[in-house]
């Protein structure tokens, strides 16, 4: 492959050829000196609890990780806005070299006064690994002290990848599940898991789940509310969507209380309609089926014309996608081959072996299919295969836009709604925004391409 | 020799009147005693010195510390110049908190030297590695020892930046002065002026340099980020953004004839001109930003003393517009209450450009420490502001909010971290410094010397202007 990849790193990419033998390596450390576009244990837990708008999110060290994570997961709220706010002990040099337990437990007694919130997660960071603060003691004492729950995140940010603090924070809200009353919840009820309620998704996904006749008993973690979570083990089922945030939670559901779950996706047409129908095959339900069938067709003729008229300009177009997660890029490779487009490299910070082979499978061959890359790989693929548009997070914004060439952003970050029926149409107007610009033109990859 | 005012009219005039901070000086309340801190204002210091890094020639910002670390800052960076940002990480993983990440970070040099052929590598420590002891100047000889066959190896710089002890500030003062105590080396005297700017857009470091040409003055500037974090638009991929403060130029900065440096706050412990003058004999001349038009009188006087010319008739033109706009401008911001917020060197400028026109600084905020906002607020506006303001140190946004609330300004001018306040007062936010994560063009804002303030009289103006025209129930279409 090209100088622009280590030795080392040669094996956590390939090109998609059919017949053969497809082999990558993946969820290995990141290599010291590659510039992952890897975030930490820390960011892991920090995402998927983030949008619990009524709990007080206390990161426990000094300033950055708390003032770097500050509103910056665009998960909106229907009530209380809590999780906005960026709350932080700020341990200075003395605390370091003193202990923090003191001033833990005062940040925390003095925020949970100010705010009233229903819980408290306190986020372990790297220095507090390595200074050994008891987190948990100064959390039971001050839940005892306060009267609601005080959980301890160990999301030390060393102390593995993203997917660790997926697990971590999963393990701080299984404190929660089994807590709350449920006998007022139905038979026919689910969770969401692993939707966070960007841009105002997760709402769009309840009315459609309640449209066929599914009650929604908690939303984990968009517009996530503690009491919801504490009830959630009244569901009858599990739907989790993204590979790695929820999986656990899901998991240990299942093993405590015997909740059974499913795995989906709500982006694109095709599998938002697959979500519904799996829920509604679930219950074993003709009424719900049938009304889930009825809710597909009226949205798919909502958006229909539309996207027809997208995809007409964007035929043929290709697209390179890198994001967070694995699970995501299979829906997003469905919605572009709905849009005509060809997607010609995909990767993702912490997929498993699994996912990509299955990304393998979706995919026409010759596909790059990489894992844990970097700005120097990403771009180099980009020019290689003639990228018209790049899908990911900021961090990779600035490498297709200083090669001339379009994004669509479709991270954390992104005030778009993505999701769902309209959020397939939102997509495909936001590719479209971005690759039929005329800025292209006059960039100077084309001017060199037309030389 | 020591730190030297330079004696220019700027100067002693600056001398006199800190004479009289006692009689007139700012009040100071009492930041409420609050243990936690909510929405910070200041960020790590391991960032300024990955920022700092980013101005050096051929180089590559390296973090010792966990995986995350680079990849929030880049980020975060990202948003704001909208330019690539690679920072390097030594990753490290459980393993190495136990045993030293002396490997890791040796193996993250040697990856990125045979991958980006580095001219210089950068590289800061953080809380974790700090913690755990590792001792970076030591593994990093260790590194040059046993890579001694290797043909050439990129300059190492290392700089300590726990980021429990001081804001992005500290760290990229420190950068600053770790590259030079490194770099710098004896020789013949050059016919050259240093700049230590500080954290600067890159638009300003472009006007810096402008500047210092047109008064025939041979300037190198440490760091330059003009168009490391503005590059322009490519056709290839570039391992490293082009630019930068050359290697060979830093080496020559210890011969300078003099070096600026910008910054009231500064500890002279962090004060890289400082050092120059200490150990190098180099003569200092400390500055406060030239943001408006009194600190841009000093900055140019102090040019016209090095060079021995007069100021180009280029700025004085620029100077006089500024003037006569002031003119036409000066009912429209007279008396308006303005809070400032962020760096406190940034702080300390703005604040002396609002009291030049008449607006009223009512409280003056970082999340800096230094000890000493309170003189250098004092010193820039004590004899042109009506009311005195609240200055705080060592401050957060929930405190801010607090204030804000209670003093019932008309503006806030800042980052754009402070937007949840304009939104909720429902008055306007002047953008100025960094980040500006909800605008483009960070990189571009331009508030230095007579065009920035320029710049930035016409925004203030034309920002009140247009708050006044949309809450009119009339709406005139002139003024």
């Amino acid at each position: 492959m090209s100088t622009a990849i280590l030795q080392e790193r040669q094996d956590q990419m390939c090109r998609t050829e059919s017949g053969s033998k497809f082999s990558i390596v993946c969820d290995k450390e990141s290599l010291a000196g590659a510039i992952s576009q890897r975030a930490c244990v820390f960011c892991g837990s920090r995402v998927v609890l983030y949008p619990i708008a009524d709990a007080l999110h206390l990161v426990h060290g000094p300033i950055g990780c708390a003032v770097y994570t500050w509103d910056i997961r665009g998960a909106l709220s229907s009530g209380p806005e809590l999780h906005r706010l960026s709350f932080s002990t700020d341990l200075q040099e003395r605390d370091v070299i003193f202990g923090g337990e003191k001033k833990l437990y005062a940040a925390l007694m003095e925020l949970i006064e100010r705010h009233q919130p229903k819980a408290a997660f306190v986020y372990s960071t790297c220095i507090v690994g390595i200074i050994g603060d008891d987190l948990k003691a100064v959390c039971k004492r001050v839940a005892l002290k306060k009267g609601i729950p005080v959980l301890p995140v160990q999301s030390e940010g060393f102390k593995g990848n993203k997917r660790d603090g997926y697990r971590a924070a999963c393990e701080a809200m299984f404190n929660l599940v089994g807590t709350g009353d449920t006998s007022a919840i139905p038979a026919k009820s689910i969770n969401i898991l692993g939707d966070f309620n960007l841009a105002g998704e997760i709402w769009m996904i309840r009315e459609l789940y309640n449209r066929i006749g599914i009650n929604v008993v908690a939303n984990i973690t968009g517009d996530g509310r503690v009491a919801d979570i504490c009830r959630a083990h009244g569901a009858s089922l599990n739907v989790v969507q993204c590979s790695g945030a929820t999986m656990h939670l899901a998991r240990m559901m299942e093993n405590e209380y015997g909740i059974p779950n499913l795995r989906v996706s709500y982006f694109g047409v095709e599998d938002m309609a697959e979500s519904l129908y799996s829920v509604a095959e679930f219950f074993k339900d003709k009424e719900v089926m049938a009304r889930a069938r009825q809710v597909v067709k009226d949205e798919l003729e909502k958006i229909y014309p539309q996207l027809m008229a997208y995809k007409k300009a964007l035929n043929g177009k290709k697209a390179a996608i890198y994001v967070g997660g694995a699970f995501k890029a299979f829906s997003l490779v469905k919605a572009f081959r709905l849009l005509g487009m060809e997607v010609v490299m995909v990767g993702s910070q912490t997929g498993t072996e699994e996912e990509y082979k299955e990304l393998q499978e979706i995919t026409a061959p010759g596909t790059i299919i990489v894992d844990d890359s970097n700005p120097l790989e990403l771009s180099s693929f980009l020019k290689e295969k003639e990228v018209d548009i790049f899908v990911g997070g900021v961090k990779e914004r600035p490498i297709a836009y200083k090669l001339g060439v379009g994004f669509c952003d479709h991270n954390h970050e992104r005030k778009e709604a993505l999701a769902g029926f309209s959020g397939m149409l939102n997509f495909a107007k936001e590719v479209y925004s971005s690759v039929m610009s005329p800025v292209w033109k006059f960039m100077p990859r084309m001017e060199a391409q037309n030389d | 020799m020591t730190d030297n005012h330079a004696p220019v009219r700027g100067i002693n005039e600056f001398k006199n009147t800190a004479q009289s901070v006692g009689r007139a000086g700012g009040k100071r309340r009492q930041a409420p005693n609050y243990i936690s801190t909510t929405n910070a204002c200041k960020l790590c210091k391991p960032m300024g010195a990955a920022l700092a890094f980013r101005g050096i020639e051929g180089s590559m910002p390296f973090l010792h510390g966990s995986q995350g670390c680079a990849t929030y800052m880049r980020r975060y960076i990202i948003s704001h110049f909208n330019e690539p940002m690679d920072i390097a990480s030594s990753s490290l993983g459980e393993k190495h908190a136990v045993f030293g990440g002396g490997p890791n970070l040796k193996l993250g040099l040697t990856n990125i030297i045979k991958k980006f052929h580095p001219r210089f590598i950068g590289i800061a420590s953080t809380c974790l590695t700090e913690t755990i002891g590792d001792d970076v100047p030591m593994l990093i000889n260790e590194f040059i020892r046993e890579n001694e066959s290797a043909s050439e190896l990129p300059a190492l710089v290392s700089v300590s930046t726990p980021s429990y002890s001081g804001t992005h500030m500290e760290g990229f003062h420190a950068a600053v002065k770790a590259v030079l105590k490194t770099l710098v080396e004896p020789g013949q005297g050059e016919d050259m002026i240093n700049l230590l700017p500080g954290f600067l857009s890159p638009a300003e470091i472009r006007h810096l340099q402008e500047i210092v040409e047109d008064f025939g003055l041979r300037g190198v500037v440490l760091p330059d980020i003009s168009e490391t974090l503005d590059g322009p638009a490519l056709a290839e991929h570039e391992l490293i953004p082009r630019g930068g403060t050359k290697i060979s130029a830093i080496r020559a900065m210890g011969r300078a004839r003099a070096t600026l440096e910008f910054g009231r706050t500064m500890a002279d412990s962090d004060s890289g001109g400082s050092w120059l003058a200490r150990h190098k004999g180099v003569e200092n001349y400390r500055l406060g930003t030239p943001i408006g038009l009194r600190e841009t009188d000093r900055f140019l006087a102090v040019l016209e003393q090095l060079s021995g010319i007069t100021t180009p008739e280029k700025y004085l033109s620029e100077r006089g517009r500024l003037l006569d706009s002031f003119t036409d401008g000066h009912k429209y911001v007279f008396g308006k209450r303005a809070v400032v917020y962020g760096e406190e060197d940034l702080v300390a400028g703005m604040t002396s450009f609002l009291a030049e026109i008449g607006v009223q600084p009512v409280l003056c905020a970082s999340g800096g420490k230094s000890g000493k906002l309170q003189e250098a607020v004092s010193e820039v506006s004590h004899d042109l502001s009506l009311e005195t303001p609240v200055v705080q140190e060592g401050t957060d946004f929930y405190d801010i909010a607090e204030q804000t609330e209670a003093l019932k300004p008309d503006f806030i001018i800042g980052h754009s971290k402070g937007y949840h306040l304009a939104r909720k007062l429902a008055i306007p936010m002047i953008r100025v410094g960094f980040p500006i994560h909800d605008r483009i063009g960070g990189q571009r804002l331009m508030h230095i010397g007579y065009r920035g303030a320029q710049n930035l009289f016409d925004l203030i103006a034309n920002t009140l202007l247009d708050k006044k025209q949309s809450d009119s129930e009339i709406g005139y279409s002139y003024m």
